[in-house]
């Protein structure tokens, strides 16, 4: 099983015809049983088809096309027009939207999510490579190529959430060393508002059938590992979690952001050293090398059980 | 983007909030026409980018127009944490009576902004929060609908605030609510937001920062007040070497080799993409490694970028040897940055054998890669040596270096 998407998830390119856009959608089309790109969206560019994918001017005309509602879509529309985009795919009653662009100001993110919560959609990002169920279905361009995506990710029962795109690839394919597949990997985003934190998606992972344990990638800046750390106090959550926290370093630079935008340290909470201290307060282990995670991670599966 | 007081208050004057009399001067004489314009007592306050201004000596009070250009000799020469002033405000003494607390800042669990306010304004208000919570309202609003004035009036009254100052402050809150949207501002502060012994209100000081990613769309605001382009207003302020990096990074528009930050170690960093910096940095420091700078490979950049960028590092005095390393990579080719690093040491008549302490960047085209490092002699890695023993090795290496 998975979350958010499976092999019959639906989803148009917003933006399809830019450079990125067109490698993504042949990345997807190529990984795992194949995704089901049902068209793209680039104004003025109707009749055109990318690797096959129809092209249309507007969602509503993708949507027409499909013969009925479209599941998702993944959006890499400059940053400028991405609100746009995103509106226009959620009144066309899109429910899961994955924002790849970066750079977005946050007034901006904060109107997608707002409409988004309205109408009971999810967004993914923005800034990321959002998700993949290995061996099955990717949307967006996490892991990459289908080759290398394969080649970084297999099936199994760990749930990756992860702020750094890359860095959910370089986790899974730890994992996948030790022979721990992943039931779907997230690439959330690096801003300092997303549609999606680690204790929104978390329910999620606890539904799913085949998750038994969560892996997440952390960096400074933001109260996300905050919020997981009191979901999990608060729900007595008992599903395994373990965390890898990156950027320590930026303690000793406040104001100064490396990395993603959302690692800028705006206040005490916000630090690598307060929230290692909250994690682990919340019973979340904070390993202090990725190649330990394997490890850590069947022992607390195994001492769950 | 930080702005200066004497910005932040141009802007809240534009929202229509009232503020002292005041101007800004970058010269002693500047500062003692804006005196002897103001008339009475001022406060010269130094215009810098930093805190703990009143602390270093950076805020003086002057009686008249002389002593106000004596003080202003004082602020103007004074550097406050590594930041010498642009210049200093002059600002009227007003007649407080009580001061209050107004700001806008984004939650980001909610996704939405927050307004805060309190009735003990002039001290940090974080601290307020921790000390006396019951002094410190917050209200959260939409980014849709627009910021209407009851929603202010709500969040003042929940601090038993009536009269007069109830309907004084609500106009001002609201139109720090709406310039927080309209500028997308990070954070828009007025601390503190004075009530003179005549009843009115007043903004004594201001806090603006907006966002980077929202200055293309706010140039007009940005030229209104004087801001260019390449005034970055980070925290401290680009270095020659940072700058050289920037250049390095423009060169063309494939992919990233660049947000290069100045460390003072002897182990260059040619390192990527934003997570897989941050890791590998960390991690060269835990193994006792020194750093000689920060920098991101992403998006698979050119060539000549990615030597541009091993070119920088190498050439910056007191680096021995540089590492090359990476998160597994799949948009950004293996051999497109090996070809860089090799030819960046080449050029510089250096045996990458011996320049490159290690090479990890494991993912797309990494045989093409390997092969020609292999060529080289160059120690390499895949995805089985993981980010921290590929640092381990790399601060192993320097560390047997002579110096």
């Amino acid at each position: 099983m998975s979350i958010l998407i499976d092999e019959t998830t639906t989803f148009i390119v917003q933006g399809i015809t830019g450079r990125e856009a067109v490698n993504l959608t042949r990345e997807c089309l190529d990984y795992g049983r194949g995704a089901r790109i049902v068209g793209g969206v680039t104004p003025g560019r109707l009749g055109r088809d990318v690797h096959g994918v129809p092209v249309f001017d507007t969602v509503q005309q993708a949507v027409e096309h499909n013969g009925g509602p479209i599941d998702g879509s993944v959006v890499t529309v400059p940053p400028a027009f991405t609100k746009d985009a995103v509106l226009e795919a959620l009144d066309n009653d899109v429910k899961l939207i994955v924002i790849v662009t970066e750079r977005i100001p946050r007034r901006d993110v904060a109107e997608m999510v707002e409409v988004a919560t309205e109408r009971g959609a999810r967004i993914i990002g923005p800034n990321c490579l959002g998700i993949i169920v290995p061996d099955v279905v990717k949307m967006g361009g996490i892991g990459g190529p289908a080759k290398n995506a394969a080649q970084a990710y297999a099936p199994g029962y760990v749930g990756v959430i992860s702020r750094s795109g890359g860095m959910t690839t370089e986790m899974s394919s730890t994992l996948k060393a030790a022979g721990l597949g992943q039931s779907t990997a997230v690439s959330i985003g690096g801003d300092a508002i997303i549609g999606s934190s680690y204790a929104e998606l978390m329910p999620l992972f606890e539904a799913d059938g085949v998750t038994q344990a969560i892996v997440i990638y952390t960096e400074p800046g933001g109260r996300m590992e905050a919020e997981l750390a009191r979901y999990v106090t608060e729900t007595d959550s008992t599903m395994p979690i373990v965390a890898f926290m990156a950027g320590r370093f930026m303690d000793e630079m406040p104001g100064m952001s490396f990395g993603h935008a959302g690692t800028i340290v705006e206040g005490k909470a916000d630090t690598a050293t307060e929230k290692i201290a909250r994690l682990a307060d919340a019973g979340i282990v904070v390993a202090e090398d990725i190649a330990d995670i394997p490890d850590i991670v069947k022992e607390k599966v195994a001492a769950r059980v | 983007m930080r702005f200066f007081e004497y910005e932040s208050r141009a802007v809240v004057a534009k929202a229509g909030i009232p503020v002292t009399k005041h101007g800004f001067a970058k010269s002693v004489e500047e500062a003692r026409d804006i005196a002897a314009d103001i008339g009475g007592p001022v406060v010269i306050k130094s215009q810098v980018l930093t805190g703990g201004r009143m602390k270093a000596g950076g805020v003086q009070f002057a009686d008249n127009p002389e002593e106000a250009e004596a003080k202003a000799a004082q602020v103007l020469s004074l550097e406050i944490n590594g930041h010498m002033p642009r210049g200093v405000l002059v600002d009227s003494k007003a007649d407080v009576a009580h001061e209050y607390y107004a700001g806008v800042v984004w939650d980001g669990i909610r996704k939405r902004p927050v307004m805060l306010f309190s009735d003990m304004g002039g001290i940090d208000i974080e601290q307020v929060a921790e000390e006396h919570p019951g002094h410190v309202a917050r209200a959260h609003f939409s980014t849709r609908l627009p910021f209407e004035d009851w929603q202010a009036k709500q969040l003042v009254s929940t601090l038993g605030i009536t009269g007069s100052a109830l309907n004084r402050l609500t106009p001002i809150l609201a139109r720090l609510a709406r310039l927080f949207l309209t500028y997308d501002m990070t954070l828009a502060e007025i601390n503190p937001l004075g009530e003179l012994t005549d009843g009115s209100f007043i903004a004594l000081d201001a806090h603006m920062d907006m966002e980077n990613e929202a200055r293309p769309r706010q140039k007009a605001l940005l030229t209104e007040l004087g801001v260019g382009d390449e005034e970055t207003r980070q925290a401290r302020e680009a270095t020659p070497f940072e700058l050289a990096g920037e250049e390095v990074d423009a060169q063309d528009h494939r992919g990233v080799a660049g947000n290069v930050t100045e460390f003072d170690g002897n182990l260059g960093l040619v390192i990527g993409a934003g997570g897989g910096s941050l890791t590998l940095f960390d991690a060269v420091r835990a193994h006792g490694g020194d750093p000689a700078n920060y920098c991101e490979i992403g998006g698979n950049p050119s060539v000549r970028k990615a030597c541009g960028l091993a070119k920088l590092v190498l050439q910056k005095p007191g680096v021995d040897k540089i590492a090359v390393m990476m998160s597994i990579v799949s948009n950004t080719r293996v051999d497109i940055v090996a070809r860089g690093v090799i030819k960046a040491c080449v050029e510089l008549g250096y045996d990458p054998a011996e320049k490159i302490a290690i090479f990890r960047i494991p993912g797309a085209w990494e045989e093409e890669g390997f092969k020609i490092l292999e060529k080289y002699g160059v120690e390499y890695a895949d995805r089985s040596v993981s980010l921290n023993e590929a640092a381990r090795r790399a601060v192993e290496k320097i560390q047997g270096a002579p110096s």
